[in-house]
C-alpha cells in the first residue's frame, strides 16, 4: 500500500511543497498524491518528474490521483 | 513533463505567455495606456475603484477593460479545458486583508509586480529597488510557508457561486460600454451627473487608455494563456527561493525580454531614476511598498494577476482577495497612503509598517504544527 498525501483544497504552493518534502524524505518508493486542481496536478507532476520520479494520473469526479514511483 | 500537461504546461508555453504579455503591454502603452503601465493589475483595479467612486483621486478613474478581460479570458480557458471549479472557504477575511495590504504596498511603490517588471523594461531604475523589495517580501513569506503557514483548504461550492466574479466583470463591461460606445452617458440620466458614478478621468493616467476593444481583446488572450500556464509573478520568485524551481521564472524573464525589445523598437525605453513616468525616487518606500506587497501575495498564494485568473476559474477566495485590493485602493487614496510622482503620501510609510506588522501577525499565528 503506497503512502497517501491528501492535498485537496489546498492552494499554491502547499501541494507541491508538501510533496517535495515527502519524496525527499522517502528517497524512493511509491506515493499517491490527491489533488483537486489542474494547477496542483501540473506542479506536483513537474516537481516529481524533475526529481526522477515516474508519474501516472487517474482522474475521478474532477479530482486527481497522482501515483509517484521511483 | 508528462504528456497530459501538454504545451501549456511546458517551458515553451510559459515563455510564450511571458513574451506575449511583455510585447502586448508595450503595444498597449503605444496605443494609449499610461507610460510603463501598458498593464498594471494594481493600478488598473485602482482605476476601477475610482471610476466606481470609491476614491476621489480624479486623475485615476477609469473602468479598465484589461481587468475584465483577464477574468473572462481565464473563464473561457477554464470552461474550454474543463477546469472551472467553484470553490471557496479558505480563510476569506484573511485573504481580503491580504489583498487590502497588497494594494496599499503597491500604491506606495506605484505598481504591482507586473508593472515593476514593465517599469524595469522601460528603463526605470527605481523598479530595481521595488523588485528587490518584492523578493525580500516573498522571502519572508517563504519562511512562513516553510514553518507550516496555511490558510487551510477550500471547499467545493455551488457552480453559481463560482460565476460571481465573471458576472461582476460582465456588469462592469456593460457599465463601460454603456457610458462610452453606446452613448447612454450619465448626463442623460441625472440632473447633476457630476455627482454620480461612473467617473472617468479627464486628465492624468486615468484619461490615458488604448482603444477599448484592443485592450479587451489582448486581455482576453492573456487571461486565456495565463489560466492555462498558471503564469504568476510572485510565484516565480517564491518557487526559486522555496524549491529552486525555475518554471514560472522563465515566464517572468520572457516578459521582461519581450517588453524590453518592444520598448526599444517603439522608442519607449528611457533609462534613469529621476523623472520616470508615474514613479518616485524614495528608495526606502519603493522597497518597503513592494516588500509589503510581496509578503501579502506570498501569504495569499498568488500575484494580483494570478488572483484574477483564479477568480475567473471559480475560486471565490481569490475573488475575495481582489475585492480586498479594490477596497484597499479606495482607502489608500482616501487616507493619503498612495504615492504620487512627488513621493509617498503623508501616511504611506506608516501604512507600509502597519501592513507589514499585520502580515507578520498573520504569518506567525496561522501555522499548522505538523
Amino acid at each position: 500500500m503506497a503512502d497517501t498525501l491528501d492535498m485537496r483544497g489546498l492552494s499554491c504552493p502547499q501541494p507541491v511543497f508538501e510533496t517535495k518534502k515527502k519524496i525527499e524524505a522517502m528517497g524512493s518508493g511509491a506515493l499517491e498524491v490527491l489533488v483537486d486542481s489542474g494547477t496542483a496536478r501540473d506542479n506536483v507532476t513537474r516537481l516529481a518528474e524533475n526529481r526522477g520520479w515516474a508519474v501516472s494520473l487517474r482522474e475521478q469526479d474532477g479530482e486527481f490521483v497522482l501515483r509517484l514511483s521511483k | 513533463m508528462a504528456s497530459f500537461t501538454g504545451f501549456f504546461g511546458s517551458k515553451k508555453g510559459m515563455v510564450a505567455t511571458g513574451l506575449f504579455i511583455g510585447i502586448a503591454a508595450a503595444i498597449l502603452q503605444r496605443l494609449g495606456n499610461p507610460a510603463n503601465m501598458g498593464i498594471c493589475v494594481a493600478c488598473m483595479e485602482r482605476d476601477i475603484a475610482g471610476a466606481l467612486g470609491f476614491h476621489r483621486a480624479s486623475v485615476v478613474q477609469y473602468i479598465r477593460p484589461e481587468i475584465i478581460g483577464f477574468v473572462l479570458g481565464s473563464l473561457i480557458a477554464a470552461l474550454a479545458f474543463r477546469e472551472f471549479r467553484a470553490r471557496s472557504g479558505s480563510a476569506p477575511m484573511v485573504r481580503f486583508m491580504l489583498g487590502f495590504f497588497a494594494m496599499v504596498g503597491a500604491l506606495v511603490f506605484l505598481g504591482c509586480p507586473w508593472r515593476a517588471l514593465l517599469r524595469l523594461s522601460g528603463g526605470d531604475g527605481n523598479a530595481i529597488v521595488g523588485l528587490a523589495g518584492l523578493a525580500a517580501g516573498v522571502a519572508v513569506g517563504v519562511f512562513f510557508i516553510r514553518s507550516g503557514y496555511s490558510l487551510g483548504a477550500s471547499k467545493k461550492t455551488y457552480t453559481a457561486a463560482g460565476w460571481l466574479m465573471p458576472v461582476i466583470m460582465i456588469a462592469l463591461l456593460l457599465l463601460l460600454l454603456g457610458n462610452t460606445m453606446w452613448g447612454a452617458s450619465k448626463s442623460l440620466l441625472y440632473v447633476e451627473p457630476e455627482k454620480f458614478a461612473p467617473f472617468f478621468s479627464e486628465k492624468g493616467p486615468g484619461s490615458q487608455f488604448a482603444p477599448l476593444f484592443v485592450s479587451l481583446g489582448v486581455a482576453l488572450v492573456i487571461g486565456f494563456l495565463a489560466q492555462r500556464t498558471r503564469f504568476c509573478t510572485m510565484g516565480a520568485v517564491r518557487d526559486v527561493i522555496l524549491m529552486r524551481e525555475m518554471h514560472l521564472m522563465w515566464g517572468v524573464i520572457a516578459l521582461v525580454i519581450g517588453a524590453l525589445a518592444a520598448n526599444l523598437a517603439l522608442g519607449q525605453f528611457n533609462p534613469g531614476f529621476a523623472g520616470q513616468p508615474v514613479a518616485h525616487t524614495a528608495h526606502v518606500w519603493n522597497f518597503g511598498g513592494m516588500m509589503l506587497s510581496g509578503l501579502a501575495f506570498a501569504l495569499a498564494g498568488g500575484c494580483p494577476g494570478r488572483q484574477l485568473f483564479l477568480s475567473g476559474e471559480g475560486d471565490g477566495d481569490a475573488a475575495i482577495f481582489v475585492m480586498g485590493m479594490i477596497v484597499g485602493a479606495g482607502f489608500a487614496h482616501n487616507f493619503a497612503m498612495a504615492s504620487s510622482p512627488a513621493g509617498p503620501g503623508l501616511w504611506g510609510p506608516a501604512s507600509v509598517i502597519a501592513g507589514l506588522a499585520a502580515c507578520l501577525v498573520i504569518g506567525f499565528t496561522m501555522r499548522r504544527t505538523a
